[in-house]
């Protein structure tokens, strides 16, 4: 809280008596005052599709199984006709890199949007909230409620809302371990008591940290527990959009009467401290960028409000720029954000050529090496191996297998029926006779085709191992 | 571990966590001096000395419980065993009984049938080939096809009975090879000659003088087991000397290092080893291996 004009060093306050303070303060509880405004619904449209996507996936079906279903004790995770293998892992990798770097991009182009519209601790805050609103009224009578004693009133107020509050904590819960396991069936189960015990305690806790995290932790675990708010400076730079006080044009600040005739001794702002009362993390936005910030744009409305009251132009407190601050303008295609969105569609171009050339067919070789060459009577010499194929496909495929670079006659099959989904073990072994030997040995290669489909097929090299 | 390490560790522990609590607990009033600043400048720059919030300190007092509650019942106090008495070899074994369990069950079904019944079932056809890959196959290769000093199982060649009932004897006892060395008796020249017969017997070049010389050695020494035809005693584990199929190697040299200083192969009895269940599978498995040809 600052009474503070201008910019001055810190230190050169008067210094306040040495005294000894807890370390530790406890969290001074946030009542936010309810706004609207145009960033407000600007959050609905934000807010609501990704809360119906995250609430509605799990329980869309394809066929008969869900159409999202991360399977980890089968190690295969279903994405709509997809299924991902681990040895798809690069795959998550670039599209965990690409959210990131999409990310970067957005920071740096209008700053914390995803903090303010999109984070779920955000989302799930603002459903708290308005929960808590629902049940316990305005921001003054909510803060009178807490000063109150209990009464019936009070507690069946806060039994409400705390209900409220648990069935949403429940829904988020399921539905998170919905993702792993079928929730059509994880539902019903859980409520007959009949789920699993993994599965029944990782949905409790889950409704727990929900709980926690959007009734009480709240701005905290922006303030101190995400790492995104404190590299956020790393990816601003003076053309970046920020929430920001126009302090050239609202100081000095002062009230006045509403119909008062504008003059030049105050400034725009009103001092009605409705861009404190609304910030849900609890700043003063007019002390000017703070790393708590996370540019939901209550201030923003809030102030708007007023100033559409006073007659006065909008803008007070708006996304605006460092260097729109000091009077310059605003410079968008720079080199950091053609450079991000550069980077970042040559990831996602990278990324969709990897989905598009995904080879359903996965193949590995295994040289028997208990015994590096078998001989036989007649001096041709044996070398064994184990084929590793897994169709990754739904549908069941015969195999057919060749071996290249190397005269030599397969013992075994050389063709493999394999279901859908599955892997196959095969052993094979070559035999080489005694006229085509290469000493020591010599490389070969294996090929496995899909016969209904020759053109998806995959190829290993191996070793053929002869004695000297 | 002795006493002394053990009362080393229960010590050093006990001081650290006695330690963490004092400067805990002794941390938790600060002056307040400035209110603002840490009264640093770095470049120029000041640092906010602001309260840290006090869900740390209840966090902090948590972990301390909870590694005190871990100590208690978990090993980590010196020799103490913790009240769980939890190890990880006992964590190993309780998981392999779990896994035994359930499939035990699955295997028991194929125990009631007899062999020939179950060989050709495809689930025994899975099953038995994983229990191969882990128990069989380092000897017998991958594929079950054999190595040097070691059967092939997919061949009609069997030194001591194909049958379903001495395949299940052979892997539940399993054999011991006998081959005596004959070099002190035949002399090189002995040995030389028998392996010239025993070539001769299965269509290779041989010098005719001295396989003669050779079948005469062969009546008086070899015949007794190996059959007077050569053609092998399943009940003495002699292999058929005419097939071609030389379980030691077939150049002339290899069957002179076998007359020479004998061999004495090896198959262990998995009976020690291996449960009823998985060797009944593995027996219907390797009877099976004839069907896949």
């Amino acid at each position: 809280m600052s009474d503070k004009d201008d910019i001055i060093a810190i230190s050169a306050a008067a210094p306040a008596e040495v005294s000894e303070i807890d370390l530790y303060q406890r969290r001074e509880k946030i009542y936010t005052r309810k706004i609207e405004g145009f960033f407000q619904r600007v959050r609905l449209f934000t807010g609501w599709p990704l809360l119906v996507g995250y609430f509605a996936l799990p329980w869309i079906n394809l066929g008969d199984t869900p159409a999202v279903l991360f399977d980890l004790p089968a190690r295969k995770f279903h994405v709509l006709t997809m299924t991902f293998w681990p040895q798809d892992f690069v795959m998550l990798a670039f599209l965990l890199m690409i959210a990131a770097f999409a990310l970067f991009t957005v920071t740096a182009f209008a700053g914390r949007v995803w903090c303010g519209y999109t984070c779920p601790q955000t989302v799930w805050t603002a459903i708290f909230m308005w929960i808590e609103q629902k049940f316990e009224g305005s921001r003054l009578q909510r803060m009178k409620l807490d000063q109150e004693p209990m009464s019936l009133a009070k507690f069946r107020k806060k039994t409400l809302k705390h209900a409220g509050w648990i069935t949403v904590a429940l829904a988020t819960g399921i539905t998170f371990i919905g993702y792993f396991t079928p929730i059509r069936q994880l539902v019903p189960d859980l409520f007959s008591g009949q789920a699993g015990s993994w599965a029944t305690a990782w949905s409790i806790f889950f409704t727990c940290a929900t709980y926690i995290n959007a009734a009480y932790m709240r701005e905290q675990v922006c303030t101190y527990m995400c790492p995104y708010a404190r590299f956020q400076s790393a990816m601003f730079d003076a053309n970046t959009l920020i929430v920001s006080y126009d302090a050239a044009r609202g100081e000095p600040r002062g009230s006045r009467r509403q119909d008062a005739p504008r003059n030049t001794t105050q400034g725009d702002c009103v001092d009605c401290q409705l861009c404190v009362q609304v910030c849900p993390t609890g700043i003063y936005i007019r002390d000017g960028l703070q790393y708590q910030c996370i540019g939901c744009a209550l201030c923003i409305d809030a102030c708007n409000s007023i100033m559409d009251k006073m007659g006065y132009d909008r803008g007070l407190v708006s996304y605006t720029s460092e260097n729109k601050l000091q009077g310059l303008t605003t410079k968008i295609l720079r080199p950091r954000l053609v450079g991000y969105v550069t980077v970042l569609l040559v990831m996602v171009s990278v990324f969709s050529y990897t989905l598009a050339a995904r080879n359903l067919l996965e193949f590995n070789v295994i040289r028997d090496r208990n015994q590096l060459f078998i001989e036989q009577a007649d001096g041709s010499v044996d070398n064994v191996y184990t084929l590793h194929i897994v169709n990754k496909d739904a549908l069941e495929h015969s195999v057919a297998i060749e071996v290249l670079d190397i005269h030599a006659d397969i013992v075994g099959a050389t063709e493999l029926l394999i279901p859908g989904g599955e892997m196959r073990e095969h052993s094979l072994r070559l035999r080489v006779p005694p006229e085509a030997l290469q000493r020591p040995g010599q490389d070969l290669r294996f090929r496995v085709t899909q016969r209904d489909n020759p053109e998806v097929s995959a190829e290993r090299e191996s070793r053929f191992i002869t004695p000297f | 571990m002795t006493d002394f390490w053990s009362g080393w560790i229960i010590v050093l522990t006990s001081a650290q966590i006695v330690l963490l609590v004092w400067v805990l607990f002794g941390n938790r009033k600060t002056q307040s001096g400035d209110l603002k600043t840490t009264g640093h400048t770095y470049d120029g720059l000041e640092e906010y000395d602001n309260p840290l919030p006090a869900w740390w300190f209840y966090m902090f007092v948590m972990t301390i419980l909870f590694g005190l509650g871990y100590l208690v019942f978990f090993p980590g106090m010196g020799k103490f065993e913790g009240l769980l008495g939890w190890t990880s070899v006992g964590q190993y074994e309780q998981r392999v009984a779990v896994a035994d369990e359930k499939f035990r069950a699955m295997r028991d079904r194929y125990l009631a049938l007899p062999i020939e019944e179950i060989a050709d079932d495809p689930t025994v056809r899975k099953m038995g080939k994983r229990l191969f890959g882990n128990n069989c196959a380092q000897c017998h290769g991958s594929d079950a096809g054999g190595a040097l000093g070691f059967p092939n199982l997919t061949d009609d060649d069997w030194l001591y009975g194909g049958s379903a009932e001495a395949i299940d004897t052979t892997l539940h006892l399993g054999r011991r090879a006998a081959m005596p060395a004959w070099g002190p008796i035949l002399g090189e020249e002995g040995i030389d000659e028998t392996s010239e017969y025993l070539l001769s017997l299965n269509n290779r070049d041989v010098d005719s003088a001295k396989a003669e010389a050779g079948k005469a050695r062969f009546g008086m020494f070899c015949a007794a087991c190996h059959g007077a035809d050569a053609k092998g005693n399943q009940m003495l584990g002699a292999p058929n000397l005419t097939n071609g199929i030389w379980l030691y190697g077939g150049s002339k040299a290899q069957i002179s290092e076998t007359l020479r200083n004998g061999r004495n192969g090896q198959m262990p009895a998995f009976a020690d080893v291996l449960s009823e269940d998985k060797i009944h599978i593995l027996a219907a498995w390797v009877y099976g291996l004839r069907n896949e040809r």
